[in-house]
């Protein structure tokens, strides 16, 4: 079969235009650093950036580097390691605009994209002041028994998902194991850039185990190799997170200066993180 | 064995407020209350499920991330923790920030699930280890999640206790106030006060908290210390070894 799906990982990321609904993991799940790296290097601009349904170093990064202009999320954070800085100071300032969210939220508007509904009814947030901050989001009563108010989600129709996977066939399947955020971002989103481990000579859809932690190639519109493309998050299952590297970013991103250090080595270094 | 650390009370506090749990879950930034989970499933009569955000061993959720809300709004959670940048009288809870929204006087990461959680798990712990003014105030500059909700809000769920790292509160969503029931070592009633935002009743017979015994405090030590060593190395780093 004719390789359409398999590019570099420049060539990917020059598969971002500026402005675009950009849809990521969580640091739990695959998040593709090495794309997140190409994306910075080819000075991409505006980004309307949904984590799913939080973030930490890739976002704080991308924010820092100036190629955020709106961040929709439930949470920005560098975890064990405290807030993340870049981040902070962007909103504080209004540099970058923010559609804070809460988890489900962004999981259910997700999956009304998957369903090609216009919205979704989520149990709680009344009372919240979520609701005062996104007008976008609507009380609504449940048409069958009265006086129950529920909330509806506006779908989320994200333009790209962007995120790593440990594999992915010559026909364009991509293995996410139980990572199934990733599917749900992949079917609501447009479409999908994917940087994995390695590419098999292997048919996904003609191994039942696999098949079951599959993404069929339907939603994906490209693919680029990047080894250890998770770094320095860990890709569960594969391999663990680099914690030193984790500290190092942490610690120079506390700083304006520190940050602008550690973005000059990373566009100096095209390629020493893939 | 060497007598409790103010961790380890804080541990096994929130443990005994976990008993008779069939599954508690434990979200983010969260390693004292995962600690307790752990702690409370050794200690558990039956048996008794754990569910760590950001676990490979602790979490056998198999359809992303949406599965843990999911299983929530279907009630198969028990309890969760929450804590908060600040926390009112009324057990209303801030994960956002400090100051006049967007451009706060001081951003925190968001609200994560807990405009969701707090009203659909049955359970909810509140948790913070500082308490002062700064964080226990009369009323949060942001609502991230409301501790109570008016009658036709769907809500099974609600705060039953808050914990701190210097006293133990109950909360009485009728009165929509806390109730201190118990103020750790070292500490009285008059400086909880002083270090209390917002009013809050007294229980009739308060007391110490109670510290863990020498067993107690070898399982913290040992399998609890190695459990929440996967998800929160550094925390489990800064624990006393068995």
């Amino acid at each position: 079969m004719v390789n359409s799906f398999t590019m570099s990982l420049d060539t990917l990321a020059n598969r971002v235009p500026h402005g675009a609904m950009v849809a990521v993991p969580a640091d739990y799940s695959f998040v593709s650093m090495a794309a997140t790296r190409a994306l910075i290097r080819r000075g991409i601009k505006d980004l309307h950036l949904l984590a799913v349904p939080q973030s930490g170093i890739q976002a704080d990064l991308l924010i820092g580097a100036g190629c955020v202009a709106l961040v929709e999320c439930a949470a920005i954070t560098l975890g064990e390691l405290g807030p993340a800085p870049r981040f902070t100071d962007a909103v504080k300032s209004g540099r970058v605009r923010i559609k804070d969210s809460t988890c489900p939220a962004i999981h259910a508007a997700l999956q009304a994209s998957e369903k090609g509904l216009p919205f979704l009814p989520s149990r709680g947030i009344i009372g919240s002041d979520l609701l005062r901050v996104r007008p976008d989001w609507t009380l609504i009563d449940n048409p069958f028994p009265p006086h129950d108010p529920l909330v509806a989600l506006p779908a989320l129709r994200p333009d790209i998902a962007l995120f790593h996977a440990p594999f992915a066939d010559r026909r364009g399947n991509v293995w996410i194991g139980r990572r199934r955020e990733l599917m749900t971002m992949a079917h609501a989103a447009k479409t999908s850039l994917v940087t994995v481990e390695a590419i098999r000579d292997i048919d996904l859809m003609a191994d039942e185990p696999l098949a079951a932690g599959a993404l069929p190639a339907l939603y994906i519109g490209a693919i680029a190799e990047a080894k250890n493309g998770a770094w320095p998050l860990g890709l569960p299952g594969f391999y663990e997170a680099d914690e030193a590297a984790l500290r190092t970013y942490a610690e120079a991103a506390s700083s304006d200066t520190g940050f602008a250090r550690y973005l000059a080595a990373l566009m100096a270094e095209p390629h020493a993180a893939e | 064995m060497s007598p409790a650390a103010p961790t380890e009370l804080l541990i096994a506090t929130i443990a005994r407020l976990l008993q008779g749990v069939g599954h508690v879950a434990v979200g983010a930034s969260s390693p004292i209350p995962g600690a307790a989970a752990f702690l409370a499933q050794v200690l558990a009569p039956e048996a008794m499920r754990v569910t760590v955000l950001g676990s490979q061993r602790n979490n056998d959720f198999t359809d992303g991330g949406r599965e843990l809300f999911d299983c929530a709004a279907q009630g198969r959670i028990d309890a969760f923790f929450l804590g908060g940048g600040q926390i009112d009288g009324e057990a209303n809870v801030n994960l956002v920030g400090l100051g006049a929204y967007p451009n706060l006087d001081l951003r925190l990461p968001g609200s994560f699930g807990s405009a969701y959680l707090y009203f659909l798990v049955p359970r909810v712990i509140l948790f913070r280890e500082e308490h002062s003014p700064r964080v226990l105030v009369p009323k949060v500059d942001f609502i991230s999640a409301p501790g109570v909700s008016a009658p036709e809000i769907y809500r099974p769920g609600g705060p039953q206790a808050l914990v701190t790292g210097r006293a133990l509160f109950n909360f009485d969503k009728a009165k929509r106030r806390f109730t201190l029931i118990s103020v750790h070592p070292g500490e009285t009633v008059e400086r909880i006060k002083a270090a209390t935002g917002f009013a809050f009743d007294l229980a009739d017979d308060i007391g110490e908290t109670l510290a863990p015994d020498d067993a107690t405090l070898a399982l913290i030590r040992g399998p609890v210390r190695d459990a929440i060593a996967e998800v929160y190395p550094r925390f489990a780093a800064n624990l006393i070894p068995n």
